[in-house]
C-alpha cells in the first residue's frame, strides 16, 4: 500500500502538486468575490423582499450548508450510528 | 386506430425471446427493443385506444396524451442507456426481469384505468425484486425480501383503495381523484410507498444499494418515477403533497452527509429529488406541474448518470465506500468527467439539465408566496449540491489518494455514461427541446441574469462551506458504520415477532394486534 502511494506521488498528477491545489483554491476564492460584486449590477426580479438584499443567496447557501453539516455530525450521527454488523 | 403496438408489449415479448438467444444475437436484440419502442412511440397519435371490455369495465392500454408521452420517451431513452450499460452481463434472469420491469413501467404510463395500472405496478414489484436478487449475495437476498414485503403492503393498500373508489364512484378511470374519502387516501398511500414518502421511504436506501451494479441502474429509475407520474395524474393540486414533498427534499440530505456507501448517498439524494417533484404536484399550477414532469425527465438522466458512474467505480475497484476510495481521477478520468457532469446537473448549475427543471418548481413556490416551502427548497438545493454535487465526485475521484490504480470501465459502460452526460448538457443548453414536449404550454425563462447569478451564488458559497469545513477538519469523517433509518421499526419488530412466535404464540398475536392499534 505504501509503495502504491509513493508511486502515486511520483506520477505527478494535477492535484498531487500543492501549488496546483493552491491555484485552484485561489481561482475559486476570486470567483466568489466576483459573484459578490456582480450582485450589485444585476437587476433583480424577486418574489420575496429579502431576495433583493445584497448577496442573500450567497449568505443563505453558506449558512445552510454549515448548519446542515453541524446538525448531521453532532445531532443525527450520534442518534443513528451503529456497528456495521448491527442487523446480523 | 393506429398502426403502432402497445410499447409494453414490445418489451414483454422481447423478454420471452432473450433467454433463447446467444452471444451477439442476444446483445443486438436487447439493444433493438428500446429502439423499436421509441419508433413505436412516434407512431402513436394522441387519444384513447386499445380498449378491452372486461366485466363491467373498460380496460384501456393506450391513453396517449402529452403527459404519458413525456414519460414514455424518457423511460425508453433511459432503458436503452441502462441496457447498453448492462450488455456485458451474462445473467438471463437479470435481463429478462429488467425487460419485463421496463415493459410494465411503460404499461403503467399508458393505461387509462386503475385495474390494469395495479397489475402493471405489481409486475414491477416482482421483477424489480428479481433485479435486486440478481446480485446473489445474502445481503441482497434479505434486502430484496424486505423490499417486496413493503411493496406488497403498498400494493394491497392501492388495491383496497381502488376497490373502495370504484364502489363509490362506479368508475375505475385512472384520472384526477384528489383527497376525498378512504379510497383516495389508500390509493395515495399505495403511490406514496412507491414514491418514498417520509417514513415510508426506508425500502429505497435499504434495497437499491444492494442490487447488482447494473441492476441498480434499472430499479433506481422506474419505480419512483412511475409513482410520480401516477401522482401527477390523480393528485395534482393536493395541498398535503406540498408539505410531504418539502420534507422529502430536506430530511434525506442529513442522512446523505454522514453516509459512507456512495450508492446509498445517491439513494438518499433520489428521495430528495423526488421530493421536489412531489412539491410541484402539490402546488398544482401549470408551471409547477410542468416543473415536476420536466424534473422527472432530467432527474432520470442525471441521477441515472451518477449511478452509472458509481457503478463503474464499483465495477473497476470492487469498492463503493467513501473510506476505501479517492484519487480515482488519475486512472478513470473519463468516468470522473461524466460524474462531474451528473453532479453539476443534479446541483442545478446553469447550462446543466437540473437548472432548467428544478427552477420551475422553486419559482412556482415563490409565485405562490409559500415562504416556508420556498426556504426549505432552497435549503435542499444547497444541500443536494453539498452531498451529491460535491461529496460524490470528491470522495470517489479526488480526496486523499487511496492508492487504487485501475482503468476505465468497458466501452459499453463508457458509451452509456457518455450518452447520459450528453443529454444532461444538451437539455441544459437547449431547454426548449424539453419544454416543447411538456404537458402544458411553457411560459418560463430559466436564463435571466438575476436567476443565474442567484443560483451560482447559492452553489459557490455552499462549496465554500464544504471547502472550509474540510480544511478546518470539522467535516464529518467517513466511518465504517451503518446509520439507522425507518426500516429499524420493521427489521427489529419482525425479530421481536419471531422470537415471541417461537415461544408464546398468543403473545405474538397480541404483539401484532397492539402494533396495528398503535399504527391505527
Amino acid at each position: 500500500m505504501n509503495k502504491d502511494k509513493e508511486g502515486a506521488m511520483k506520477e505527478g498528477h494535477f492535484f498531487d502538486k500543492p501549488q496546483n491545489v493552491k491555484r485552484f483554491l485561489m481561482g475559486f476564492y476570486i470567483s466568489l468575490v466576483l459573484l459578490i460584486v456582480a450582485d450589485f449590477f444585476v437587476p433583480k426580479h424577486a418574489d420575496f423582499p429579502w431576495e433583493s438584499f445584497p448577496s442573500f443567496y450567497a449568505t443563505y447557501g453558506f449558512v445552510a450548508c454549515v448548519g446542515l453539516v453541524l446538525v448531521a455530525k453532532y445531532v443525527l450521527r450520534p442518534l443513528v450510528k451503529r456497528d456495521e454488523n448491527y442487523y446480523d | 386506430m393506429t398502426s403502432a403496438i402497445p410499447p409494453a408489449a414490445i418489451f414483454i415479448i422481447g423478454a420471452l425471446f432473450v433467454p433463447f438467444l446467444k452471444g451477439k444475437a442476444k446483445q443486438v436484440t436487447l439493444l433493438v427493443i428500446p429502439l423499436i419502442t421509441f419508433l413505436d412511440l412516434l407512431l402513436m397519435p394522441e387519444g384513447s385506444y386499445w380498449v378491452i371490455h372486461f366485466l363491467d369495465y373498460d380496460i384501456t392500454f393506450g391513453r396517449v396524451d402529452k403527459l404519458s408521452m413525456v414519460f414514455g420517451y424518457i423511460f425508453t431513452i433511459m432503458s436503452f442507456i441502462s441496457i447498453l450499460y448492462a450488455i456485458h452481463v451474462k445473467d438471463d434472469m437479470q435481463h429478462v426481469a429488467a425487460l419485463l420491469y421496463v415493459g410494465s413501467a411503460l404499461g403503467a404510463v399508458f393505461v387509462g384505468d386503475f385495474l390494469s395500472l395495479f397489475v402493471f405496478l405489481e409486475i414491477m414489484t416482482i421483477t424489480s425484486t428479481c433485479i435486486i436478487w440478481s446480485r446473489r449475495t445474502e445481503a441482497s437476498y434479505s434486502a430484496g425480501l424486505r423490499y417486496i414485503l413493503v411493496h406488497i403492503f403498498g400494493g394491497l393498500c392501492l388495491l383496497a383503495g381502488i376497490l373502495i373508489h370504484a364502489h363509490q364512484t362506479g368508475s375505475i378511470e385512472f384520472g384526477l381523484i384528489g383527497l376525498n374519502g378512504l379510497g383516495s387516501y389508500l390509493i395515495l398511500l399505495g403511490f406514496g410507498i412507491n414514491c418514498a414518502f417520509p417514513v415510508l421511504h426506508a425500502w429505497l436506501p435499504d434495497a437499491y444499494p444492494e442490487a447488482s451494479i447494473t441492476g441498480t441502474i434499472f430499479v433506481s429509475v422506474f419505480t419512483t418515477k412511475t409513482a410520480v407520474y401516477a401522482l401527477v395524474r390523480s393528485y395534482p393540486g393536493t395541498e398535503a403533497l406540498i408539505a410531504v414533498g418539502a420534507l422529502m427534499t430536506v430530511f434525506p440530505i442529513f442522512f446523505a452527509v454522514i453516509e459512507n456507501d456512495l450508492r446509498k448517498v445517491l439513494a438518499y439524494s433520489l428521495i430528495n429529488q423526488v421530493g421536489f417533484m412531489v412539491v410541484g404536484i402539490g402546488i398544482g399550477t401549470e408551471l409547477s406541474l410542468n416543473g415536476s414532469v420536466s424534473h422527472a425527465f432530467t432527474n432520470i438522466l442525471f441521477e441515472g448518470l451518477l449511478f452509472l458512474c458509481m457503478g463503474a467505480v464499483m465495477h473497476q475497484t470492487g469498492k463503493i465506500n467513501a473510506t476505501d476510495l479517492g484519487g480515482l481521477y488519475k486512472s478513470m478520468p473519463l468516468t470522473a468527467a461524466f460524474c462531474i457532469v451528473g453532479a453539476a446537473s443534479i446541483s442545478a448549475f446553469p447550462l446543466f439539465s437540473g437548472f432548467v427543471s428544478k427552477s420551475m418548481i422553486i419559482s412556482a413556490s415563490g409565485h405562490g408566496g409559500m415562504t416556508v416551502v420556498w426556504f426549505m427548497l432552497l435549503f435542499a438545493s444547497a444541500g443536494v449540491f453539498h452531498h451529491a454535487g460535491i461529496k460524490i465526485p470528491f470522495f470517489a475521484f479526488f480526496s486523499h489518494d487511496s492508492g487504487i490504480r485501475t482503468k476505465e470501465p468497458p466501452l459499453n459502460m463508457l458509451i452509456a455514461m457518455g450518452i447520459a452526460a450528453f443529454l444532461c448538457i444538451f437539455i441544459g443548453v437547449f431547454p426548449g427541446s424539453l419544454y416543447s414536449i411538456l404537458p402544458y404550454p411553457v411560459d418560463f425563462e430559466p436564463y435571466t441574469a438575476s436567476h443565474v447569478l442567484n443560483q451560482v451564488q447559492l452553489l459557490f458559497f455552499s462549496a465554500l462551506a464544504f471547502c472550509l469545513l474540510i480544511l478546518a477538519g470539522i467535516y464529518p469523517a467517513e466511518i465504517r458504520a451503518i446509520n439507522l433509518d425507518a426500516d429499524w421499526f420493521y427489521r427489529k419488530g419482525a425479530k421481536v415477532f419471531y422470537w415471541l412466535a417461537s415461544r408464546r404464540m398468543p403473545w405474538a398475536v397480541l404483539f401484532v394486534i397492539s402494533v396495528g392499534f398503535v399504527i391505527y
